[in-house]
């Protein structure tokens, strides 16, 4: 029985948007990951700023090097953090989100107020969105200002413009992610297995996506090489495959924007610097991250709409 | 629909798939009016209740509620409607006064609203002084009285209240109660599902009865009786001496004498027969009382069900 609803779909949503973001930002959990995330990427930003310290006056991006160089005692740069845990961040922002209020039985008493439930899927995932982007826009603020004290100079327009341009990819892989903690959470009803299931998946694109993607690609399209060369069919799958994993969006996202010699993304021409070892304009380094940067957005609102899909399918009893 | 039918469900029906959960169900409440809904578990009660919210589709058949059809305005029917769920929950984490003021918000309330209808709700839920203390600190009471504070500061024309006193003990209950024949004299209808029948003798005007998705039975608890029981009065007999329980069922239009007590009967007639009844035993028996029973919901629904679920199994 088809019939049309009258009434604003976005009855509502500045309400929950409201509510969520308040519980978000006071959540202990929350605000014990915000902590874990803020300490990690200022113990990676300060033995950077050990490391590069030498090379002032020699680059002409400090505040990039900021982001990508690792030093011992850490083996990872704050870019490479980022890509680990901004998941875990957004996974813990949305895998109650649905199933809480099932749980709480809260549900049924929030949907008997005058708003669609499209209003309260929309909203939570816009408070999980906005919690993203207000701590990392803080996190942001807080690397520019350690490189401000203890590097002396400020950033360049072109180094701020591929910084905020990281930060956009920063919120929009979190906003994958959350995406994916909330299909799960309308999935599965215990909170427990969401988490888990989420947690899975981001390990198996973070660990295990590598070891895939080029064992699928021979399985379809034959061996890398072949006895007249590359395999051009297998190097199109295995890069096609690849950047399914949101990761790789972002890894390659980040490369390009913060290491600004990177001339290509892709697996067939990735090179460095290789033509002229001179770094790459800030439009061509957007322009060439464009794809990914569509990729990590269309990825988010098509799990998201697959979330929204089956939460209007569930029956609302408790 | 006339002015005073705030509910009306003509053909009321939903499916999962091959199951019929609710099947052609048809009922009115009126302004004012406190209608029961009873049954056994998964006889359709709830689902009902969600297709009157908007927030189940029904598979066929149409309801207006409070004017409106839930299917296409359910955000104007939810402007109308306070409705109490079975085991109502709330954020544990947040005041009694947050938990409401987020539901106002939604309802459309503004800030001023919210503060003043809150008071004056909690005051009446006898709930005055927690206002401000976490919701996960309340009793189960306390959680039901702050279910009902949110339909009174939502004021609606219609509250629904699925099984609203299920975990309270007998004084809470009594309480409750008492809440919900207060919401009756504000003028508001109250479709009131609950398993505890002599809480919904007590309360209710009108009582459904819903057995496998249909109502099979509605009326006043007078009517039921008369169609279940077999008599529409039922009059309890006082009385000592031999022979008792033969001379009453002798009288015309007796449909059935049980003993309910030590020299004490109970009659199930199909008319007042409280003179008949004084004028045959007076001379054969020591009469000391004769008063009128009110008919037991419990009684008609126990037989009811005893007897497979049809009105003829008296």
């Amino acid at each position: 029985m088809l019939t049309r609803r009258r009434g604003s779909p976005w009855t509502g949503v500045g309400t929950v948007v409201a509510k969520e973001t308040a519980d978000h930002l006071s959540g202990i959990l929350i605000v014990l990951v915000e902590v874990l995330v803020f300490l990690a990427a200022l113990f990676a930003i300060y033995t950077a700023i050990q490391a590069i310290r030498a090379a002032i006056g020699e680059s002409r991006f400090l505040f990039l090097l900021l982001m990508t160089v690792a030093q011992p005692p850490l083996p990872f740069s704050f870019m490479d953090l980022l890509g680990m845990l901004v998941p875990v961040f957004a996974i813990v922002l949305g895998f109650d989100a649905v199933n809480g209020e099932f749980n709480r039985r809260t549900m049924s008493r929030v949907l008997a107020q005058p708003i669609y439930r499209d209003a309260l899927l929309l909203g939570k995932f816009l408070s999980g969105l906005l919690t993203l982007t207000i701590a990392f826009v803080s996190l942001w603020l807080l690397v520019i200002g350690l490189g401000l004290l203890f590097l002396g100079v400020p950033p360049s327009t072109e180094e701020a413009l591929r910084m905020f341009g990281f930060l956009v990819a920063t919120i929009l892989y979190g906003g994958v992610w959350l995406a994916v903690a909330m299909l799960f959470s309308v999935v599965f009803r215990a909170p427990t297995t969401a988490v888990l299931a989420a947690l899975g998946l981001w390990l198996v694109f973070l660990l295990f996506w590598e070891v895939i993607t080029p064992i699928a690609a021979t399985a379809i399209a034959g061996p890398p090489e072949t006895i007249l060369g590359p395999n051009l069919h297998y190097l199109e799958l295995h890069q096609a495959l690849s950047r399914i994993s949101p990761s790789t969006l972002y890894g390659q996202t980040a490369l390009a924007l913060l290491q600004p010699d990177t001339r290509a993304t892709g697996i067939l021409l990735y090179t460095r610097g290789m033509l002229l070892g001179t770094p790459l304009p800030v439009g061509q380094s957007f322009l060439l991250v464009w794809p990914q940067f569509t990729g990590l957005i269309a990825g988010m609102m098509v799990i998201f709409a697959i979330a929204y899909i089956a939460f209007q399918r569930q029956e609302i009893r408790a | 629909m006339p002015d005073d039918v705030v509910i009306r469900a003509r053909g009321l029906t939903k499916r999962y798939g091959p199951a019929l959960a609710v099947d052609h169900v048809d009922f009115e409440v009126r302004a004012g009016e406190i209608v029961g809904i009873l049954g056994p578990n998964g006889s359709g009660k709830t689902t009902t209740i969600l297709m009157l919210l908007g927030l189940t589709e029904p598979s066929a058949g149409q309801a207006l509620v409070a004017g409106f059809d839930p299917l296409r305005d359910p955000l104007e029917v939810k402007r109308r409607v306070g409705y109490l769920p079975d085991s109502v929950g709330f954020y544990d984490g947040l005041s009694a006064l947050d938990n409401l003021a987020y539901t106002g918000r939604l309802a459309g309330l503004s800030r001023r609203e919210i503060d003043a209808r809150f008071k004056a709700a909690m005051a009446r839920v006898g709930l005055p002084d927690v206002g401000h203390a976490r919701v996960g600190t309340f009793s189960r009471g306390m959680r039901q009285r702050l279910g009902l504070a949110e339909i009174l500061m939502k004021q609606p024309s219609i509250a629904i209240l699925d099984e609203p006193t299920a975990a309270l003990d007998p004084h809470s209950t009594q309480e409750f109660l008492g809440m919900i024949r207060g919401l009756k004299a504000d003028g508001t209808a109250v479709l009131l599902s609950s398993h505890h029948l002599d809480q919904v003798q007590s309360v209710c005007d009108r009582v459904a009865l819903f057995n496998r998705g249909r109502i099979e039975l509605s009326g006043t608890v007078t009517d039921l009786a008369g169609e279940v029981l077999g008599g529409g009065y039922v009059i309890d007999v006082e009385a000592r001496g031999a022979g008792i329980p033969e001379l009453l069922a002798a009288i015309p239009g007796v449909v059935r004498v049980r003993p309910s007590g030590p020299d004490l009967y109970r009659v199930d007639c199909q008319s007042d027969l409280r003179g008949e009844i004084a004028r045959r035993l007076a001379p054969a028996a020591d009469l000391t009382g004769i008063r009128f029973a009110a008919p037991s919901l419990n009684e008609v629904y126990t037989r009811y069900f005893a007897g497979g679920g049809h009105a003829d199994a008296a």
